[in-house]
């Protein structure tokens, strides 16, 4: 099943896939664009992955300042940074690189702790795609990537679906892609994932209790390029969902 | 209001902010000017302490098989009251709603280059509280810092000597992301961070905020 929240009529909603868009749960059927869409579901603690794709770490390497990596580059994004699918992420006036991540993102369904890797999937609730958002003017070399890279409001996208882990036969099999104005700019498939999905959730269950809700973004692979003003960008991922973001400048926000 | 306890509400985010304190920073000398670093840090550095290490002063703080010992991070947290977005230094001390002491326990960790989550994410690792409304604090830039291990003062510091101040690091951190309410922001940890082993009592007391008590316990006794 694929379940999103939106707001409709003033009230937010459970909602569900429509042939028509989308079908509240007390029975209307409404336009994808009649709703506003809010992350798919109550989000608890958000972790992301840096390097987790072979052929982006090559991609970004000549900026790395140490390239070695003895256990997964993981970091957390705050819940301000949060917006939904069809929202608008704000562009700075005068960055010269800000980025989409286009990821898979994992939403934990059950408290798991010192979770072998045999069991982790048992601990996925399911899968939506997330827009990770980075403006690398913003680098610097403590607790890299810093939170002014990462963790701008509007910088975490995600949707438009959360979708059931039994309707996901194989997680490790999902070709993604991103496209800004309809052109294909980032490819990949979540089998190169460098830390795979049980991996990740027995690293991290290792040194901390994860609960239901909390999210796990699994990074990105090659071909992040800049997107400016006016941008549509669509972050998709086969058999989870297009998310759909536009990026708008710092007048819209009153800046 | 005072209260000794502290939780903060569901969904909140707590944000540590790190090497705000003039002598952490000057601690890492000429450090900061080559790798991995190359440069000392321009804007705030924030990271998270997530809802799985926020505790309250009485609860045990469990020491991992793999740490023999923990430091103490005793701070002063910033508890939002109102969406702070782009506020300036003037007006930043409106948006909050009270002051809290934290410990943003670490394993102690040498490099700061990358987010250190197995060093600082651990279960417990953030016991918060006490908590005074912001009207008892005159001056948070300047409260006495005491951390005390089995009733010995191993750390007396104060809330002043930051890179940025309380209002200024509010106006620089909200300039580029939203604190909600109920979001609790530390002014950072003081350079000389104390360290504790399991079977220790750490009790840290903030001038006029009040007083923040846990006992360490082995994690493979529990």
């Amino acid at each position: 099943m694929k379940r999103a929240k939106v707001a409709y009529g003033g009230a937010i909603h459970d909602a569900f896939e429509h042939p028509a868009g989308v079908q509240l749960a007390d029975g209307r059927v409404l336009s994808e664009e009649a709703v506003v869409w809010l992350p798919p579901f109550e989000v608890g603690t958000i972790i992301a992955l840096g390097l987790n794709y072979a052929d982006h770490v090559k991609e970004l390497s000549k900026e790395l300042t140490v390239t070695t990596q003895d256990e997964p580059l993981a970091f957390l994004k705050g819940r301000s940074s949060l917006i939904g699918h069809r929202a608008q992420t704000r562009r700075p006036e005068g960055v010269a690189f800000m980025h989409y991540e286009c990821e898979l993102a994992v939403v934990i369904g059950s408290t798991a702790k010192n979770v072998k890797r045999d069991e982790a999937m048992q601990h996925v609730a399911g899968y939506t795609v997330a827009n990770d958002y980075a403006i690398r003017d913003y680098l610097e070399n403590y607790y890299r990537p810093n939170l002014r890279v990462k963790n701008r409001d509007g910088g975490t996208v995600l949707g438009p679906w959360l979708v059931d882990a039994a309707d996901v036969p194989d997680a490790h099999a999902l070709p993604l892609r991103t496209l800004v104005n309809g052109v294909v700019t980032q490819q990949g498939n979540t089998r190169d994932l460098i830390t795979d999905i049980p991996a990740l959730i027995e690293y991290l269950s290792g040194f901390m209790t994860l609960h239901a809700g909390d999210v796990i973004l699994t990074g990105t692979p090659d071909g992040v390029v800049n997107v400016n003003v006016g941008d549509e960008v669509v972050t998709e991922i086969d058999g989870i969902g297009r998310l759909v973001n536009t990026i708008v400048a710092d007048a819209t926000f009153g800046r | 209001m005072m209260s000794n306890i502290f939780q903060p509400p569901v969904g909140a985010t707590v944000y540590g902010t790190l090497l705000n304190h003039r002598e952490a920073l000057a601690a890492l000398g000429d450090q900061v000017h080559v790798a991995p670093y190359k440069a000392p840090p321009k804007a705030p550095i924030l990271y998270i302490k997530p809802r799985n290490t926020w505790a309250r002063s009485g609860d045990a703080v469990l020491v991992p098989s793999d740490a023999a010992e923990l430091q103490m991070g005793a701070t002063l947290g910033l508890v939002i009251a109102r969406t702070a977005c782009k506020v300036s230094a003037a007006e930043a001390l409106d948006h909050v709603a009270g002051f809290v002491v934290m410990n943003d326990i670490s394993v102690p960790h040498e490099s700061f280059y990358r987010p250190s989550m197995r060093f600082k994410c651990r279960d417990g690792s953030c016991p918060m509280g006490a908590y005074v409304s912001r009207d008892a604090v005159a001056n948070p830039d300047a409260l006495a810092v005491t951390v005390k291990i089995d009733g010995e003062v191993v750390q007396h510091t104060d809330t002043g000597g930051r890179v940025r101040s309380v209002a200024q690091l509010l106006a620089d951190v909200t300039e580029f992301m939203t604190l909600n309410p109920g979001d609790v922001l530390s002014i950072g940890v003081a350079a000389h961070a104390p360290l504790a082993h399991a079977g220790q009592r750490v009790t840290i007391t903030i001038e006029g905020v009040g007083q923040l008590e846990n006992v360490l316990l082995a994690e493979e006794l529990v």
